[in-house]
């Protein structure tokens, strides 16, 4: 990380930073979506870019995300770069067909001839009361589909560098923010900067236990590894950041250094992302490994409204903590 | 190649030429697509394919008022569209038969021609999946500034999809050169058009502020004039249209499909070859015209016929791709 001079920003202002930055060094950068002009998107996320950019390049569209995802990619096929914003997780069933029919396979259809170099962005994460059909953590399915990449990330810092590279790459890019850590502060130095995508951060070393965690399950692994400390466990906190490219020798390195690991992601726990990457550490660390590898993810239910049962859906560093401990015990 | 038409130019020497340039084209591709037909029956392509005999003057009478570099995207019945807006026999026959020389390396076949020198964005099996990509290409037309104009042809089968109308609605809201072009046939698949489709069909264009327009598929003069007028007038900045082509398919839904007693007549399918061939209407006209006379038009036949030989002796004599160009493409710049 370059020196920041001590400035921070929250998450959302460090994703508008991309986004402003990216739209001043490349004229053909836009952003369409409903309710992100003057309103600046429900969340806030783009206030302030329209007054800079005009309303042909922070384009409100009207409420019809299978419609305008559609419209994007025929313009990136041509020669833009739109950045879809797909208000919450959840409307990305409507988008389905052209992210997975469309978008993900023109170029491979093509023999490799039309490109979509097109960003999706839209929000995942539970807890925010708005009960089931605003709260879902959809991103697995984005990486079941060759031709799409998948990026999650869970800092202010790593959401600006990210996104920059997302925008830039020529390939239709999934990029899904935590609303919940929207206000989350974070360093972010001046400098410019990218990340490139398929490299895992690892976010704390440790020696006892490996916690993958990816987004909003980062900051609930970094509390668990906390409290395992005060229990003389040393965790290690690995976030991939990009779930494809997915930076498997990171995570199996890891996993053979301290030969005990928990997956964490905020999806649903069946067949999701968790799986997937305990698979992966089972394949090429299986001999190092003192345990199964422990999946956590979203309880396999429509995300309910009540506090407390919503509460209870997601992995805690409480939980992460109990399932650290019983393996390491 | 296609060329934007100057109107004034049409009854002229060079009009003249314009329209045989046409015929030549509707005959390639009815030639064409009786070679599918041919290669299926003899078990020498994969797959199956959906032809577009009988349907011809949509896509040539159209693709003949676009320019080179302007956009069309297609369907799973797309020989016909690609054909017409330039592709070689020889590379589509390549790409039917899943050969490395095909226009997508043999990776996307019959349902997915896509060819970026032609302005094609692709054919598309999806039915009403292309709206949007013809769209957003009109759209960059507009906000670059090229002058370009982007076409969508889709069956009515597509009309049940809502985000036909998603499109359209912003199309018409930002004003963008695109034209949706509706080619009625009758059927989706082995269903009646009129068991599935309420009201009027131009109006779902109009309701939203598009130019309509509805011309009789079969006559290519007439999908000509349509066209050319809608192209002009999205090029200048006037806004999309949607153009309903009445047309009719001869051949089955796909090559496969070969008893069709359910679902239509034989009576009706004799008709509309017998009275409304568009090959016919035109070969009439340019004679009645003294344009051509038939040893002329025999002899672009003869040519025609010629030349798709070839494309189906290179297309067989090709190679398939190595089996190790099979994760190849998958992501652009790797
Ligand atoms: C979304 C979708 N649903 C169903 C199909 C299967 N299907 C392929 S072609 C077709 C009929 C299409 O009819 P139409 O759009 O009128 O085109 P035509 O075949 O008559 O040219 C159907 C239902 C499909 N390819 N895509």
């Amino acid at each position: 990380m370059p020196a920041n001079n001590g400035r921070e920003l929250t998450l959302a202002q460090a994703v508008r930073e991309a986004l402003a930055e990216e739209m001043r060094r490349d004229s053909r950068v836009f952003i369409l979506g409903e309710d992100i002009a003057e309103a600046g998107h429900p969340f806030k996320v783009l206030t302030g870019l329209v007054e800079e950019f005009g309303a042909e390049r922070v384009l409100d569209t009207p409420i019809s995300e299978a419609g305008f995802t559609g419209v994007a990619v025929g313009a990136a096929m041509t020669g833009l770069r739109p950045v879809v914003d797909i208000m919450f997780g959840d409307f990305v069933t409507l988008i389905m067909d052209q992210m997975v029919n469309q978008a993900a396979k023109v170029h491979y259809m093509s023999g490799g001839k039309w490109r979509v170099p097109m960003v999706l962005r839209t929000t995942l994460g539970a807890t925010r009361r708005s009960a089931a059909q605003h709260s879902q953590s959809l991103h697995a399915w984005f990486c079941h589909i060759p031709g799409l990449k998948v990026v999650l990330p869970s800092t202010p810092y790593d959401a600006k560098g990210l996104l920059k590279t997302a925008i830039r790459d020529e390939n239709p890019v999934a990029f899904f923010e935590d609303k919940m850590m929207y206000r989350l502060k974070g360093p972010v130095p001046e400098e410019e900067y990218t990340i490139p995508l398929g490299a895992a951060d690892i976010k704390r070393e440790g020696t006892d236990i490996t916690i993958v965690a990816t987004s909003s399950m980062v900051q609930v692994a970094l509390g668990a590894a906390k409290l395992l400390e005060e229990a003389a466990i040393s965790a290690e906190v690995i976030d991939p950041r990009t779930l494809w490219p997915l930076d498997e020798k990171t995570l199996i390195n890891s996993a053979r250094k301290t030969s005990r690991v928990i997956v964490m992601d905020e999806g649903y726990g069946r067949y999701g992302v968790a799986a997937e990457i305990a698979s992966v550490i089972s394949e090429g660390a299986f001999f190092d490994l003192e345990a199964p590898v422990k999946r956590l993810g979203a309880m396999h239910v429509p995300i309910p409204f009540s506090p407390p049962l919503e509460d209870a859906t997601v992995p805690t560093e409480q939980s992460v903590f109990e399932a650290a401990r019983a393996m390491c015990g | 190649m296609a060329t934007a038409v100057d109107p004034s130019q049409l009854d002229s020497q060079t009009g003249n030429e314009r329209w045989l340039r046409m015929y030549r084209r509707m005959f390639t591709i009815r030639t064409f697509e009786e070679q599918v037909n041919d290669l299926y029956t003899r078990a020498l392509m994969p797959g199956l394919a959906h032809l577009y005999i009988g349907e011809e003057a949509v896509a040539v009478g159209i693709c003949e008022a676009l320019a080179p570099d302007d956009y069309i995207t297609s369907t799973h019945r797309g020989h016909g569209h690609c054909l017409a807006k330039g592709a070689a026999p020889d590379r589509m026959f390549a790409e039917l038969l899943g050969k490395e020389a095909g226009y997508c390396k043999g990776k996307g076949g019959s349902m997915h021609i896509a060819d970026p020198a032609t302005g094609n964005l692709g054919a598309n099996a999806i039915v009403g999946g292309s709206a949007g990509i013809a769209t957003g290409a009109a759209f960059t037309a507009k906000r670059l500034k090229t002058g370009q104009v982007s076409v969508c042809f889709f069956g009515e089968g597509a009309l049940g999809q809502g985000s036909l109308y998603e499109v359209m609605n912003m199309a018409s809201l930002w004003k963008l050169p695109v034209i949706y072009v509706c080619e009625n046939n009758l059927y989706n698949e082995y269903t009646h058009y009129s068991e599935v489709t309420a009201g009027d069909i131009l109006a779902r264009g109009t309701a939203f502020g598009l130019a309509g327009e509805s011309v009789d598929g079969q006559d290519v003069r007439a999908v000509h004039a349509a066209a050319r007028k809608l192209v002009a007038r999205a090029r200048a900045g006037e806004g999309p249209a949607m153009l309903l082509a009445n047309t009719y398919r001869y051949y089955g839904h796909h090559v496969g499909d070969v008893s069709r007693d359910y679902y239509r007549s034989k009576q009706e399918e004799q008709q509309w070859k017998a009275e409304r061939d568009p090959i016919q209407i035109l070969s009439d006209w340019l004679c009645g015209q003294k344009i051509a006379d038939r040893a002329r038009l025999d002899e672009i036949q003869a040519e025609v016929k010629a030349q798709i030989d070839q494309a189906v002796e290179f297309a067989t004599r090709s190679r398939y791709p190595n089996v190790d160009q099979v994760e190849q493409d998958v992501y652009a710049g790797e």
